[in-house]
């Protein structure tokens, strides 16, 4: 057994909220060895971030602070050192790449004065030295002309290659361990695959340990040896990684696997986990996922459960693999019957066409000059077609960037396109005024990706889901239209007295739910998902999910579904269109193009999306 | 007989505004959720208890009638056509309950409850005998806070100061807040030309130095006119009314001359929120362009609004305090805390020196400037639902 490069026991840290002491990370253990990716997984608020910063010794200060507990560098408690011994060890032994590679490099700096920053900081070399060695960071971090690319400044780069300056400057002074906190959550799926290959590739060479922190399973599968699951501030399970995605053991990571969308589960509702993950100001009592747990037994929520190694190497929390506990009448199961039994449906795609686009152009010009005079375009869509029937759902994918936004606003006139022709239900509405376009507002609708951004904070709830019916039913009186907003409410499982309440008291979750029964609201055929599912964690995902297809089913609505996200794409869609720099490179069925995608790029952007088989 | 100044007009708008916000609380809805929660905020409520107090005195300082003069036996004076003649003095409500304070003057400075005249004088003994002495004060001990240069009571200049203080204040911003408004979100939110136009016109006005503007304007329209002082039959109209009130142009050209930099906030602000999605979604519901503003833009923007206002109001009654030096702020007659300050330039630079003159003045700003800041912040965070206590 080799000595571990970082050992935790027992963490604690704890932030000062007014609503109480916050136990964000509760008592976490791991150990990372010498050349190898542990990795922490788990929803947002679980506490995996928090974790990673109190190993770096990064915990924000003074809300927060290290209740107990040892971070162990190679064998010395590093929790107990002075800051200026800290800043020793940061950057040097211990290096963290960061979620935003837009924002963490410094825009007044060249991309060479920032590595060389770290390596003089920490190490004695001449500044020629350090150059030598930034450049040859640079080349390894796979970034064409490096000693050019080191007079760069960090806005000539793409986010991909930020994410690569970011990965050399952490590894320049080849430190025993590498935080990677979300590293490729704001990158193209593409650039994703090439990122952590490059992680994979340094780490073998240096022999550095890696904590890669994430949501998404498929990506701990591809990129880690072990995986710990945490849920509300705890490690629930934690086991090498085939183990763990062979034989999940706690009730979480079960519901968290089940409730990834992809291909296997079309045509059945995904598995959800019921309500919310508590705020770390208020735990439940014994075992923290009570209250949730599809298999609570009568004890979970006064004893809480220790974390046990019930195989080899597969630790796990929960009084399900507690002899001792089983054994007691404690063990008697809680029926819950709130989940009712998986229903199966049928698409009721019918073959009339609902909605056509043809050569769809939206430009934007770009202007110089004193007179501001167009000197060009920038080409966002470019001539697309697209027809969505009655009653199915459309897929846009593409990388970021490559116009599929654009072509949904302009689809609902939200942007006024510069060539094309929209046809919904045979009218032309391209050219309408916008009053003319009036009558058509009803029938198609957006629902957004941002649930904090979607809806307007100084109104309530009721105030928000009324307002289309206030412009579009003029006739409906107050009574009507509250009954109206109640009805969309329960449709989309929200209750009648969350009216008055403003959205900043919703969960990301709930909030989305009012974005969709705002749509609802106005009795719409036609609805834009414009990435609705994309900043939820999985297992709310995975509820939208479900609403959004049973939607689809009972009203016969049409959706066209604009998303990078490829496995909610062979969940939900019934037609793919792929997108490329403006243009769709190719169309068709779902299962047609996920097995044999024609495309070149398709086929490239299939391959680079991680996957559990 | 009643007299209004236009500048009245102003205090008694603020103070309308706060009935009406006074009723609009109690009932149930959005102002009466912000009220339940400042009512929780103990400093807040004090600084508001303050703030009514200065309102108060505001108020009383611009309730003002002239008394008729009587000749020497007491009988009222009649012109030759009959009318009766009025002094040209509107003593306001304020004079006339601190009319000891007012009448009460010394011959020159004494210090704050002294006994003795700060200024040694030649003082002729009963005995004949000649020497030079502290004389005793008329009025002894009754001057909380001295006596300045000619023997005014300084508390009471302090407290006739609170009106033009708060006349400035309110009025430069009922000036800034639709302007800027009205430009900074049509700016905004249609873009284009409309942007064009409007920032034509601020960064032009803010290119050319404000002080220039003001005196420009002030030597226009501020050299005739009420000054604070007497009252001349011209000015009159409708037998009660004094538009022409030099206060009332100093508030209206530093009205212009700011509403330029609320404006540019707000228009950056708004170019923020008609790209939010809660924007894009009403636009979907066809809400037209007028309403989406309302609706949408100006509740989230009003944040920025009083921000600015608290921190403007205090700038507003220094930059008063400035214009008063450079001789174009309020007239001399008119007791305001810019005008002590001036006066206390001299005053520091003799020895012994005479401090209380701009001690009063600092108390009474400082008074008036700490509880605005921290009952803005209280208002701002009631009426953020986001930072509400659940």
């Amino acid at each position: 057994m080799p000595e571990p490069v970082i050992e935790v026991r027992d963490l604690r840290t704890y932030f000062r909220t007014p609503g109480g002491i916050a136990r964000a990370v509760d008592g976490v253990s791991f150990s990372i060895n010498e050349g190898e990716t542990f990795s922490l997984v788990g929803e947002s608020g679980c506490g995996k971030s928090v974790t990673a910063l109190s190993v770096i010794q990064l915990v924000p200060v003074p809300a927060g602070f290290i209740a107990g507990g040892e971070v162990l560098l190679r064998g010395r408690d590093i929790v107990h050192l002075s800051e200026l011994e800290k800043r020793r060890i940061r950057g040097n032994k211990i290096s963290m790449i960061f979620q935003e590679p837009m924002t963490s490099l410094n825009p007044v700096f060249t991309i060479g004065n920032q590595i060389i920053e770290t390596i003089r900081l920490h190490q004695k070399k001449s500044t020629r030295e350090a150059k030598t060695i930034a450049i040859e960071m640079l080349r390894r971090v796979g970034l064409p002309e490096p000693e050019s690319m080191y007079y760069e400044y960090p806005h000539r780069l793409s986010g991909g290659q930020r994410q690569r300056v970011m990965i050399a400057i952490a590894l320049a002074c080849r430190p025993d361990l590498l935080i990677a906190d979300e590293p490729t959550t704001a990158l193209d799926v593409t650039i994703q695959k090439q990122i952590l290959s490059l992680i994979r590739d340094l780490k073998r060479e240096m022999r550095t340990a890696v904590l890669l922190i994430t949501h998404n399973l498929a990506l701990v599968y591809r990129n880690a040896e072990r995986v710990g699951v945490m849920y509300a501030g705890k490690i629930v399970e934690m086991a090498p990684t085939r183990i763990l995605f062979r034989n999940p053991m706690h009730p979480y990571t079960v519901k968290l696997m089940h409730s990834i969308p992809g291909m296997d589960k079309r045509g059945k509702p995904l598995d959800t986990i019921k309500g919310t993950v508590p705020p770390a100001t208020m735990f439940p009592e014994g075992c923290r996922f009570s209250g949730r747990c599809p298999v609570e037994m009568e004890g979970c929520s006064r004893a809480e459960p220790p974390l046990i190694e019930y195989e080899r190497d597969h630790l796990v929390a929960c009084h399900l693999y507690d002899r001792g506990f089983m054994d007691r009448p404690v063990s008697r199961p809680i029926t819950t019957g709130g989940e009712s039994a998986p229903m199966r449906w049928t698409p009721s795609v019918k073959e009339e066409i609902l909605l056509e686009v043809k050569g769809l152009r939206c430009y934007y010009p770009i202007r110089k000059g004193l007179f501001k005079r167009i000197v060009g375009y920038v080409k966002a869509v470019d001539g697309v077609d697209l027809t969505i029937k009655k009653g199915s759902i459309l897929a846009l994918v593409g990388e970021s960037g490559c116009g599929k936004t654009t072509t949904g606003k302009a689809i609902l006139r939200l942007i006024e396109p510069k060539g094309g022709r929209i046809v919904f239900k045979g009218r032309d509405i391209t050219s309408l005024s916008e009053g003319e376009l009036k009558p058509y507002r009803a029938c198609m609708q957006i629902i957004f990706q941002d649930p904090y951004s979607s809806l307007n904070p100084r109104m309530m709830v009721g105030e928000i889901i009324e307002e289309g019916l206030k412009t579009l039913r003029p006739e409906m009186d107050r009574k009507e239209r509250q009954e109206k907003v109640l009805s969309v409410m329960e449709r989309v499982g929200l209750s009648g007295d969350m009216l008055k309440r403003y959205p900043h008291e919703f969960s990301g979750g709930q909030r989305q739910r009012i974005g969709i029964a705002r749509a609802l609201a106005v009795d719409p055929e036609f609805i834009v998902c414009d990435e609705a599912v994309s900043a939820l964690d999985v297992s709310v995902q995975a509820q939208i999910l479900n609403l959004l297809k049973s939607i689809q089913k009972d009203s016969g609505i049409s959706f066209l579904f604009i998303t990078h996200d490829l496995s909610v794409v062979e969940y939900i869609a019934d037609e793919v269109c792929v997108m490329y720099k403006g243009k769709i490179v190719e169309r068709g069925g779902v299962e047609k193009i996920f097995s044999s995608p024609e495309d070149e790029y398709t086929r490239t952007l299939l391959e680079a999306v991680p996957r559990i088989d | 007989m009643p007299v209004v100044l236009s500048t009245d007009l102003i205090v008694y708008f603020l103070v309308l505004l706060i009935i009406y916000c006074a009723f609009a609380v109690r009932k149930e809805g959005y102002l009466s959720i912000a009220w339940h929660q400042i009512r929780t905020n103990k400093l807040a409520m004090v600084s508001m208890f303050i703030l009514f107090l200065y309102i108060g005195v505001a108020l009383l300082d611009s309730i003002r009638w002239r008394d008729v003069v009587l000749d020497s036996e007491g009988r009222v004076m009649h012109k030759e056509d009959g009318s009766v003649i009025y002094s040209p003095q509107a003593l306001s409500l304020l004079d006339r309950l601190l009319h000891d304070m007012r009448v009460n003057t010394e011959k020159t400075f004494s210090a704050p409850l002294a006994t003795h005249l700060y200024v040694k004088e030649t003082i002729e003994l009963p005995d004949g005998t000649r020497i030079r002495d502290y004389p005793p004060l008329k009025y002894p001990g009754t001057h909380l806070l001295g006596t300045d240069k000619v023997g005014n009571d300084v508390l009471f200049s302090a407290i006739k100061g609170i009106r033009t203080g708060i006349v400035i204040g309110t009025g430069t911003t009922i000036i800034i807040i639709p302007f800027a408004i009205l430009f900074g979100v049509l700016a905004g939110f249609y873009g284009g030309v409309v942007d064009d136009i409007i920032q034509y016109i601020y960064t032009t006005l803010s290119s050319i130095p404000s002080v220039l503007l003001i005196v420009a304007f002030m030597l226009i329209f501020g050299e005739r006119g009420y000054q604070g002082g007497l009252i001349t039959e011209e000015d009159i109209f409708f037998k009660i009314f004094v538009p022409n009130d030099r206060l009332f142009w100093l508030c209206v050209i530093m009205g212009i001359t700011s509403w330029t930099d609320l404006c540019r906030l707000l228009r950056g602000e708004t170019l923020k929120l008609r790209e939010m999605d809660y924007v894009q979604a009403a636009r979907a519901f066809g809400v037209s362009s007028l309403r989406i503003i309302y609706r949408h833009i100006v509740p989230n923007v009003m944040h920025i609004v009083l921000i600015t206002f608290v921190l403007q109001f205090s700038g507003l009654v220094l930059a008063e305090a400035i214009l008063s030096y450079i001789g174009i702020g309020v007239g001399p007659e008119m007791g305001s805390w810019g005008n002590m300050i001036n006066t206390a330039r001299l005053e520091l630079s003799r020895e012994p020196i005479v401090w209380w003159n701009l001690f009063a003045a600092f108390i009474f700003m400082f008074g008036l400037v700490l509880p605005a800041n921290i009952f803005g912040d209280a208002v701002r965070d009631a009426l953020d639902p986001r930072l509400r206590v659940r």
